[in-house]
């Protein structure tokens, strides 16, 4: 074990194969993505920029059980609520601090009727800490702009849940 | 055995010794085993419908429902055999055939003992695969939520309309899955105690209005608190979340609620929010403006400096205040303005704190079960203290009890003996002439229930107490074992007020002087503490008006200077029921916005005004509360005072007795805050203008 420790050393066979792999890849083609232009796949149970969603009729889905609340490990979550007009449960308020938000999925987890998802969107940086605060107008706004993304992303990983 | 009425059984291979005729579950209960159930209530009448508290006796053929069997000698009961989780699992199957699955709208969830049951003693899986049925929801008024899909027709609610709160309007009807609770004809229920429903039903089937949807249990902090909104001090749970109270549950007190509490007791919370004085406020022309305590302070300081003698300067406290409220108030008006023109009786009464026997509730709340005949004079119970009314509903029923009314007409809910409307009618009773007498002298515990807001404020009060006296002392209402002569305070603050003397102790004058002098122009400096009956108009008068209180009262119109004080639910106070018996408040939440707590508002005024009064702290102020009144002392004890002969010989009035409570929702400045208040108010009068069509032309 000594003398083949000493050959080793002896004649640099270990930077001959640290170099080697460097070699091999000098002359793959390049992975680097042209983000923002070209983005990665992302898997259907990425955990992204929340939404909130709607009825295909355009009722919007959130009955403000407040189970996402309760489960919120980082306690991120705001809920009021109140009887609407034609006296159905809804929420007044749904604020999420997306700066509070360790992006966990439980919230997703939690809710019954799929209201509250983490999306597919990862590209919600701003200049601005106060914009990281969500509330519901901006939520339900998320949830019109990746509906078709949400709703597939769900599809596809229903047979696992 | 020892005792005859001693039973001895094993639950679950565990000894248990109980008394005769106790029924398993209780059994089970004080020997801390759980058995699940929905219809069985300790205070209720066991109909034994559910089903769920199934368990096997050995000997027996099959499973028995626990809350309905009684106990006998040697029995062997198993709550957890196979038998008996069989039994329970399949009627939790069956009970949740109906029941909709939809936890997450429920208000109920997380304090739901059909969610619970279902978890500890369910099965996980169903065998039911057809339609679910649907029930059309019922309108029981403003108060009460219903969701009729999820009843598990358990009756409870059926059960305590008819039983305690003595309005048969719930009912049954249909059988087999066509069952459905609801009211014989549809409209708002017409009792005083509703909210208990909510609290009774096992599910989201009654669930509260006002509370519907706002939160969740598990978001809810909550504190234990003594209710305000009648004399007898409930004791009650606050629900509050982020500095709002959310809702009001009652808490199990044997001695005094039971675990009843009032609709105005429950559902007034929404006032505390509404119309609240939040800043010091300070007359500019004939507009109020905001200002700071330093600016309302200096304003005092002058007016108080400007004050010609002390005569004029007088000072009027409502009914509203704890103990530390009323003293601090009484001692800034009688050591830091020198006044002895003080007086917190603003009906008019001019009874003082002597004689402690005849303005409390001298047999204790819990004295009615032991009574069998009562005499109310000039009092209504059912609108003044309705969980008290309950207490005598229930003897009433269990034909112990019998009541007699001297009074202005009312429904009790139970069968009363009414006399004709006049005080004369107690000279006819004392010499022994009305039937009543004989009731009285025949009766072994009798009692005088005397309604202090309609017997007291009269003008001839002293000589009606006397003839009280005489009859008490005729009939034997009080003897060495019992001590039957109560007075029923509406106000939950006036029993304090006498024990601290909160009224012209020297050659001060009285509310009725005070306003005398008022029209008359010659006082100066005019305090008013909190809302009364007192019409604002005739409050008009003085150089300046200060009005403290929690909240926004037509008294803001005569007032120059508004200083925001707390609401109950935003102090820790001292409250003395009608029994005299005192409990503690606890802040729950913090006084809205600049407001502050009663007592520090008037240390820091006489502090600015001439020597501080001799308190920092809340435990220094109780210090001085109990040298002045050792009554306080002992929380939550009930010591009947000595019986002492009072009242003034003369003659009684041949008036009528008044009705003692005009609008029941609203009483005081929180509930005519409340919305939900005003609406069961608007539909109470509503009610009583068709009864009065009906009577005019039955």
């Amino acid at each position: 074990m000594k003398l083949w420790h000493i050959i080793r050393q002896f004649f640099l066979l270990d930077m001959i194969q640290g170099f080697s792999v460097t070699l091999k890849n000098l002359f793959k083609p390049k992975f680097t993505m042209n983000y923002p232009l070209e983005k990665t796949l992302t898997s259907p149970r990425f955990r992204g920029e929340h939404a909130l969603r709607r009825y295909p009729n355009g009722e919007e889905r959130c009955i403000a059980c407040k189970l996402c609340e309760a489960v919120c490990p980082a306690q991120a979550i705001t809920i009021e609520a109140e009887a609407r007009e034609d006296g159905s449960r809804r929420t007044t308020r749904y604020d999420i601090d997306m700066v509070k938000c360790i992006y966990c999925g439980l919230c997703e987890e939690a809710c019954p009727v799929d209201a509250i998802v983490e999306g597919p969107n990862f590209e919600f940086a701003t200049d601005d800490r106060s914009k990281l605060i969500y509330d519901k107008d901006k939520l339900l706004q998320n949830g019109e702009d990746f509906e078709i993304r949400i709703a597939e992303r769900l599809q596809k990983d229903a047979p696992y849940r | 055995m020892s005792d005859d009425n001693q039973i001895t059984l094993t639950i679950n291979d565990q000894k248990v010794v109980v008394d005769k005729g106790t029924s398993i579950i209780e059994a089970a209960k004080q020997s801390g085993i759980e058995v699940p159930h929905f219809c069985y209530h300790k205070r209720l009448s066991t109909p034994a419908n559910c089903r769920m508290c199934l368990v096997e006796i050995k000997g027996a053929p099959k499973a028995m429902p626990s809350c309905y069997t009684m106990v006998g000698q040697d029995m062997e009961v198993y709550t957890n055999s196979e038998l008996a989780q069989n039994s329970q699992k399949g009627v939790m199957e069956l009970m949740l055939i109906n029941h909709p699955l939809d936890c997450p709208i429920c208000d109920q969830a997380g304090e739901c003992d059909l969610q619970d049951m279902a978890v500890s003693y369910g099965s996980d899986r169903t065998h039911f695969k057809e339609e679910k049925r649907a029930v059309p929801d019922k309108n029981l008024g403003p108060l009460i939520r219903t969701v009729m899909t999820r009843c598990i027709h358990c009756t409870r609610c059926i059960r305590f309309a008819t039983e305690v709160a003595g309005v048969p309007e719930m009912c049954a009807t249909g059988r087999g899955e066509n069952m459905q609770v609801g009211t014989y004809v549809e409209k708002a229920l017409e009792s005083e105690l509703s909210g208990n429903m909510i609290d009774l039903c096992p599910v989201g089937a009654l669930c509260s209005k006002p509370y519907a949807f706002t939160a969740r249990p598990w978001e809810l902090e909550h504190t234990d608190s003594v209710d305000v909104m009648d004399g007898i001090g409930s004791n009650i749970r606050i629900f509050h979340r982020g500095g709002k109270v959310m809702r009001i549950d009652p808490v199990e007190c044997e001695d005094i609620n039971e675990e009843w509490i009032s609709d105005t007791a429950r559902f007034s919370y929404d006032g505390l929010n509404r119309s609240r004085l939040t800043t010091p406020l300070r007359r500019k022309g004939k507009s109020l403006e905001a200002c700071g305590w330093p600016q309302a302070f200096d304003a005092i300081k002058k007016a108080a400096g400007k004050a010609s003698k002390p005569d004029a300067i007088a000072g009027l406290a409502g009914d509203m205040f704890s103990a530390e409220d009323l003293y601090s108030f009484n001692a800034f008006m009688k050591t830091t303005l020198k006044t002895d023109n003080v007086d917190a009786r603003t009906d008019g009464s001019t009874m003082t704190g002597k004689h402690r026997c005849k303005y409390v509730f001298n047999s204790g709340i819990k004295g009615i079960d032991k009574a069998d005949f009562i005499l109310i004079v000039g009092a209504n119970p059912r609108l003044e203290a309705p969980v008290l009314n309950a207490r005598i509903r229930k003897n009433v029923l269990s034909k112990r009890l019998q009541v007699a009314v001297v009074g202005a007409p009312c429904d009790l809910t139970y069968p009363t003996m009414h006399s004709e409307n006049t005080a004369i009618i107690l000279d006819q009773i004392a010499s022994g002439e009305h039937p009543f007498a004989k009731q009285l002298e025949d009766a072994k515990n009798p009692m005088i229930i005397v309604g202090a807001a309609a017997t007291l404020a009269r003008k001839d009060a002293p000589q009606i107490m006397y003839r009280l006296y005489t009859i008490a002392d005729q009939y034997r209402v009080v003897n060495k074992d019992w001590h039957g002569f109560n007075v029923l305070q509406q106000k939950p603050g006036r029993i304090a007020a006498l024990d601290l003397a909160v009224y012209p102790e020297e050659k001060g004058k009285d509310t009725a002087g005070i306003l005398k002098a008022l029209a008359d122009k010659k006082i100066e400096l005019l305090v008013l503490y909190g809302e009364s009956d007192i019409p604002p108009e005739s409050l008009k008068g003085a150089k300046t008006t200060i009005f403290i209180g929690s909240h926004l009262s037509p008294y803001a119109e005569v007032a120059d200077i508004i200083l925001p004080a707390a609401a109950y639910t935003e102090k820790t106070a001292l409250w003395m029921n009608t029994e005299g018996r005192a409990q503690e408040s606890k802040k729950a939440v913090a006084p809205p916005m600049q407001a502050k707590e009663d007592w520090k508002i008037f240390r820091a005024l006489s502090a600015e005004i001439a020597d501080p009064l001799p308190f920092d702290t809340q435990s220094q102020l109780r210090a001085l509360i109990v040298k002045r009144a050792p009554v306080f002392e002992n929380l939550n004890t009930f010591v009947p005072p000595k019986w002492e002969s009072f009242g003034l010989a003369g003659h009684i009035l041949d008036n009528a007795f008044e009705q003692p409570v005009r609008s029941f929702y609203k009483t005081n400045e929180i509930m005519r805050a409340s919305q939900v208040m005003t609406e069961c108010q608007d539909l109470a009068d509503a009610r009583a203008d068709v009864n009065a069509k009906q009577r005019k032309v039955g």
